[in-house]
């Protein structure tokens, strides 16, 4: 028997399908307590922030236009990114295993890699929204103080904050397909990015001596040393009696191809893990 | 138009040591109502993950209209709406919004996506509730959006994983009535369920599954006189008043009644053999005798013992 009365309905292409799972997701985030509570926090660090500046005036932040930004921008930022990867890419695959949203989802004649993709961009924007807040406070307390003269590598550390925040969210979202629980997701990514990156950086350079070239935490380095007039040099060593410290700051392209390789690497792993993983 | 195809090749799905389903071959095609019937941890949802994606068979191929849905999910799919166990909703979305996302997602044309979703709410009776945050739902709730959302796009095939599970009475009766309804759309609908009422009462085809292998699959007549005793079959008469002895002589002596169970003054179970011929004669007898009948349909206690019997045997 063929059946007659079905509508003939073309299913739409995975760019516009992804588009439709980032504004429902983004909606969903949106309305979370967790975005109300990495706002909460992000003002609150802003607002910490305006008032220790205005009150006790640091001659480190208001010295130049620069030293400013520099102060202001390299104190906080990395620390807001990290936040919103973990807070918005932590359990967003693990999730849909866990919480069986993906049964809601996976069903429907959709490839999973659209789904992937729909929600990193979700967690992306909602990501920028926190960001964008911070941004926006920053540049209000600098025009306060030095009216809207921004100096071009403000602009730089903006643009290389955006991609490291791209590859914090590739890397979280790659965590998030690995583990089926959200709370381990989470906190995992929480202690990579919080603990162990810093720390290995911090041995790796310091004690074996060696360039951290693979670590993300060093590639972004570059957010806050574009802020320092001039940049500072590739390798500095110094001499302390018998003992020598060389210190390693990556090159802005380093720096650039370090978190730009994080993103791919961990992007194309993410999809194909959660392109493969059972929902049993 | 395609002829709607349900088909599993060679299907298996072992978890190290462990096979949760072996060999599954089985082909549905046309328009009907497959019930899928086995013992907990049978392989039921097993066998229905494979054929919507959510799981990868060890071995064998799930088609859904020709398509494998490991190679080409999204096309197999396009035509198919599917309920697996009791999926959560995205808890800050509204009923209306979740329902708008999967019908933008199945390609419901902008114009017709207000009319799409909205019909589908009103199947499930869930109107009142269409602005409500499905994170505020309570179970039976969130299946029926979930079942809304299987049939938004109008789907020529139908994967129903226990679909009344986590319903209350009058839900369970409210999914068999939309299941009905698809049926008289003339659409394929393959359906788990624990229920043998349920799927006595909806379903023209049964497939039993045991330890992920496939007892038997047929037509629900053909299965319990098959595996009756001695091509025995058994239904089930209802009336509006009740019987008197007079009456129950009367039809315990057509031709081809092996017995009768009166089980409440107003519903009898005949045992009779002959088939669908007599299975008429015994209709009519009935009905001709003027005493009320007002049902007449297969026992699910025939299905019951077709069941128990592959079952057991299969152990």
């Amino acid at each position: 028997m063929r059946i007659e009365n079905v509508p003939e309905r073309a299913i739409p292409r995975s760019a516009s399908q992804l588009k439709t799972i980032a504004k429902y997701e983004l909606t969903n985030y949106l309305r979370s307590r967790r975005f109300y509570v990495l706002l909460a926090i992000t003002l609150i660090i802003s607002g910490l922030l305006t008032a220790v500046v205005a009150y006790y005036r640091p001659s480190g932040f208001l010295s130049s236009p620069l030293g400013f930004y520099s102060s202001w921008w390299g104190l906080a930022v990395t620390y807001i990114l990290i936040l919103s990867g973990i807070f918005f890419g932590g359990d967003a695959i693990s999730g849909e295993f866990q919480n069986k949203t993906g049964y809601f989802l996976v069903v429907n004649p959709v490839k999973r890699s659209t789904i992937y993709a729909g929600k990193w961009a979700a967690a992306f924007i909602a990501s920028l929204a926190v960001f964008g807040t911070f941004t926006v406070v920053t540049v209000a307390n600098g025009a306060y103080y030095f009216g809207l003269d921004v100096p071009y590598q403000f602009g730089l550390s903006l643009a290389f904050s955006v991609l490291y925040l791209i590859s914090i969210l590739g890397v979280t979202f790659f965590f998030s397909s690995i583990f089926k629980s959200g709370s381990i997701s989470i906190l995992v990514t929480a202690i990579l990015f919080l603990f162990a990156l810093p720390l290995t950086q911090s041995l790796v350079s310091n004690l074996a001596q060696m360039e951290p070239w693979f670590l993300i935490t060093y590639g972004a380095e570059i957010i806050g040393n574009v802020l320092k007039d001039p940049y500072p040099a590739h390798i500095v060593t110094v001499q302390l009696g018998r003992v020598t410290f060389t210190t390693y700051n990556a090159p802005i392209l380093n720096g650039i191809a370090i978190m730009a390789a994080y993103f791919l690497v961990c992007a194309a792993l993410g999809m194909i893990i959660f392109d493969r993983r059972d929902f049993s | 138009m395609v002829n709607p195809s349900i088909e599993a090749v060679d299907l298996t799905k072992c978890y190290n040591s462990f096979c949760a389903l072996s060999d599954l071959s089985l082909r549905l095609e046309g328009a009907k109502c497959v019930g899928f019937l086995g013992p907990n941890g049978a392989g039921k949802t097993t066998a229905l993950k494979i054929l919507t994606g959510l799981i990868r068979p060890t071995k064998g191929k799930a088609l859904i209209n020709g398509i494998d849905v490991q190679e080409d999910k999204k096309a197999a799919l396009s035509t198919c709406g599917a309920l697996i166990e009791t999926p959560e909703i995205y808890p800050a979305l509204s009923v209306k919004e979740a329902l708008m996302m999967v019908a933008e997602i199945r390609g419901v044309p902008s114009a017709a996506r207000k009319d799409a979703v909205m019909k589908a709410i009103s199947e499930v009776k869930m109107e009142e509730w269409i602005d409500m945050k499905c994170g505020k739902l309570s179970k039976g709730m969130r299946q029926r959006v979930n079942l809304a959302a299987a049939l938004i796009s109008d789907p020529m095939i139908m994967l129903l994983d226990e679909p009344s599970s986590g319903l209350d009475p009058r839900g369970m009766a409210e999914v068999r009535e939309i299941v009905k309804g698809l049926k008289k759309k003339d659409r394929l609908i393959f359906m788990s369920s624990h229920l043998l009422s349920e799927v006595t009462e909806i379903c023209d085809e049964v497939a039993i599954l045991d330890h992920g292998r496939l007892l038997a699959y047929d037509t629900l007549e053909r299965l319990t006189s098959a595996l009756s005793v001695g091509n025995a079959r058994e239904c089930e008469a209802s009336f509006s008043r009740d019987l008197s002895s007079d009456a129950l002589k009367e039809i315990g002596s057509t031709e081809g009644v092996l017995g009768l169970k009166l089980v409440e003054p107003r519903r009898l179970i005949l045992s009779f053999e002959g088939g669908n011929e007599a299975q008429e004669r015994i209709l009519a007898k009935i009905a001709g005798l003027g005493v009320g009948l007002i049902a007449f349909k297969s026992s699910s206690s025939a299905l019951e013992e077709t069941y128990l019997r592959l079952v057991k045997d299969s152990r």
